[in-house]
């Protein structure tokens, strides 16, 4: 009768938490490279720095796979109706992480060719400063996703 | 709106019949091409103004409109490197026809020079072409240098030469390694990035940055290599050669490698000179143009390296081309770093370069330099100059205008992937769709190259 004494292998948890839990553990990027800061996020996928152990490095390049949009670069004026398209494309649930100075604000080049923050566009859950930002700034943009995942601050 | 289809004269496509080559000279160069009013009708002159857009291209009527398919690619595409977006005509699996459409990442680059001084002029065009940052920086410093008139010392000259060439061994590092990536070699993007790491990590304990360094400024580099440099550079002329053994065995031999490579999106030196198509492609198709040996800047005619070349311009005679590269690039390298003359590593002008910070304690005239240059900036005689270098992509010219002030009036950028990318078509012509990505990625088009 020792099944009846040993303790109940359960573990007890509600819906929500299970939910935060499953969608924090594996965000896949959608490929949104546009300039500079699309080359450190490939090195930020690649063997040196490994986003695998995050469990995000499944790169997809349809969005329709992806639940996460980083968008790596400067948007012109004429990209922005494309990255709009490409976000509306995805499944929810979906974030979008601003990578780099020039997609969170325009960075140095203030003028008539780029959007001035990509957060006119498309609603932004974490910025990533740097110009570009290093592999690690990224990683650390992507915790911090994570993190907020998980903490119901940004589940979705 | 859809337009009449013209004469396919303009492009002349290797295989079909060639015209006489003073006419497609005339024709097929820029300088034919855009010429307005003496040999164009008023008709076609309202297309090269672009108050009408028309296609060049002659539709085959022998083919049945149901095989013909126009696909978009891009710009939202792993293998567009960037933001380059292609419409293709496909007859069944055939390319007939490729357009490339480009402005997806235009930052207005060339405007934003006109508002920064000649000293910040360094962080705008750093941040063109991104996997070549210093090779822009040399090419901007040299323009205003040639302007101004000043002797760099001869050590800042060795500094730039080593930086400039680590450079090229990291952009063709990642070049090499989406070539792999794209054709399904997935292990050489590894490879590639792991080895540019290292490059990379030299440059952020020198400059502080990984990329975009504002380091090489007009009057010399903005600080001295840090300690213990000689060691850095040794591990990577130990490392890196070490590394394309590695590549050698993946690729250089490999059934699946040649096969994707060999004989695909040929370029002939004809069509690469009438496209004004530089750097490896232009070398892989057999023309030993290198600008270091045409025409020498920063000292590197002191330097011993050959002009690698190739023979039948196709992808994989690129890919060796490259390789070459990177192996002459760490000549350059160790020949530089085992003679770096001692001395300055800015010019002494104070007129163009800050004083050294203890100066202004001691100086009241230091510090009116001091104070000038990062107000106003310094003032750059009035005139315009155009100088090129040798940067992995080409040629990569830059052309100045000063009115006298403190800012340039005009700034134009030869972006060697903007002239490369326009063989895309010439290339891709009659090739079979699945070789699309290996010849985008064997040009290495730099997006931030061509919009700018």
């Amino acid at each position: 009768m020792a099944h009846l004494t040993a303790p109940p292998q359960l573990l007890t948890t509600t819906l929500g938490k299970a939910m935060r839990w499953a969608q924090q553990q594996s965000m896949w990027p959608a490929t949104f490279g546009l300039a500079c800061c699309a080359i450190e996020m490939m090195a930020t996928g690649t063997a040196h720095n490994d986003l695998a152990r995050f469990g995000m490095e499944v790169f997809r390049a349809s969005p329709r796979q992806a639940d996460l949009m980083v968008v790596a670069g400067r948007v012109s004026q004429k990209m922005a109706p494309v990255l709009r398209q490409v976000y509306d494309q995805m499944a929810d649930p979906k974030w979008v992480i601003s990578m780099g100075a020039c997609a969170s604000t325009g960075g140095m080049f203030n003028n008539y060719a780029l959007v001035q923050g990509v957060d006119q566009i498309v609603p932004v859950d974490v910025y990533v400063p740097g110009c570009p930002p290093g592999p690690q700034s990224l990683m650390h943009g992507i915790l911090t996703l994570q993190d907020k995942v998980v903490s119901g601050e940004l589940a979705r | 709106m859809m337009a009449e289809p013209t004469s396919t004269t303009d492009i002349w496509v290797s295989g079909t019949e060639a015209p006489e080559v003073s006419e497609w000279m005339v024709s097929g160069t820029d300088e034919g091409a855009q010429e307005m009013e003496r040999h164009e009708t008023t008709e076609r002159s309202v297309e090269q103004r672009g108050s009408r857009v028309v296609d060049d291209w002659v539709v085959d009527d022998t083919v049945d409109d149901e095989e013909r398919m126009i696909v978009n690619m891009g710009p939202q595409h792993p293998s567009t490197h960037g933001v380059l977006r292609l419409n293709i005509e496909l007859e069944g699996e055939i390319v007939r026809r490729v357009k490339p459409i480009i402005g997806y990442l235009h930052t207005g680059m060339e405007k934003t020079a006109e508002t920064l001084t000649f000293l910040q002029g360094g962080t705008n065009v750093t941040r063109m072409d991104y996997l070549a940052p210093l090779h822009n920086e040399l090419c901007y410093s040299l323009a205003v240098e040639k302007l101004l008139g000043v002797e760099i010392p001869p050590r800042a000259q060795a500094i730039r030469v080593l930086m400039t060439e680590l450079n090229r061994v990291s952009s063709h590092l990642v070049a090499t390694a989406t070539n792999g990536m794209d054709i399904g070699a997935l292990s050489m993007m590894m490879y590639g990035f792991r080895e540019r790491e290292l490059v990379l990590a030299f440059f952020e304990k020198t400059t502080g940055l990984r990329m975009n360094h504002n380091y090489i400024r007009p009057g010399g580099v903005a600080a001295d290599l840090p300690d213990g440099w000689e060691e850095d550079v040794a591990e990577i002329l130990e490392r890196i050669p070490r590394a394309l053994r590695d590549y050698e065995d993946l690729l250089k031999e490999n059934p699946i490698w040649l096969g994707r490579t060999r004989g695909v999106g040929i370029i002939t030196a004809d069509e690469c000179l009438a496209y004004g198509v530089t750097g490896p492609t232009l070398r892989a198709a057999g023309v030993p143009w290198d600008l270091r040996k045409a025409q020498p800047y920063s000292g590197i005619e002191a330097y011993e390296f050959d002009v690698v070349t190739g023979s039948r311009g196709d992808v994989y005679d690129r890919y060796r081309v490259r390789i070459g590269e990177i192996h002459q690039s760490l000549r350059i390298i160790e020949q530089a770093a085992g003679a770096m003359p001692r001395g300055d590593y800015k010019t002494g002008d104070r007129k163009v370069s800050p004083p050294p910070r203890q100066r202004i304690d001691e100086s009241m005239e230091a510090l009116i330099h001091h104070f000038k240059i990062y107000t106003e900036g310094f003032k750059v005689p009035a005139g315009e100059t155009y100088l090129a270098i040798e940067g992995p992509r080409g040629e990569l010219g830059c052309y100045l205008v000063s009115d006298g002030s403190g800012a340039p009036l005009r700034m134009h950028t030869r972006a060697p992937s903007f002239s490369n990318l326009q063989a895309l078509p010439i290339m891709m012509a009659d090739s079979l769709v699945a070789d699309t990505v290996a010849c985008i990625a064997s040009l290495d088009p730099v997006m931030g190259d061509v919009d700018r």
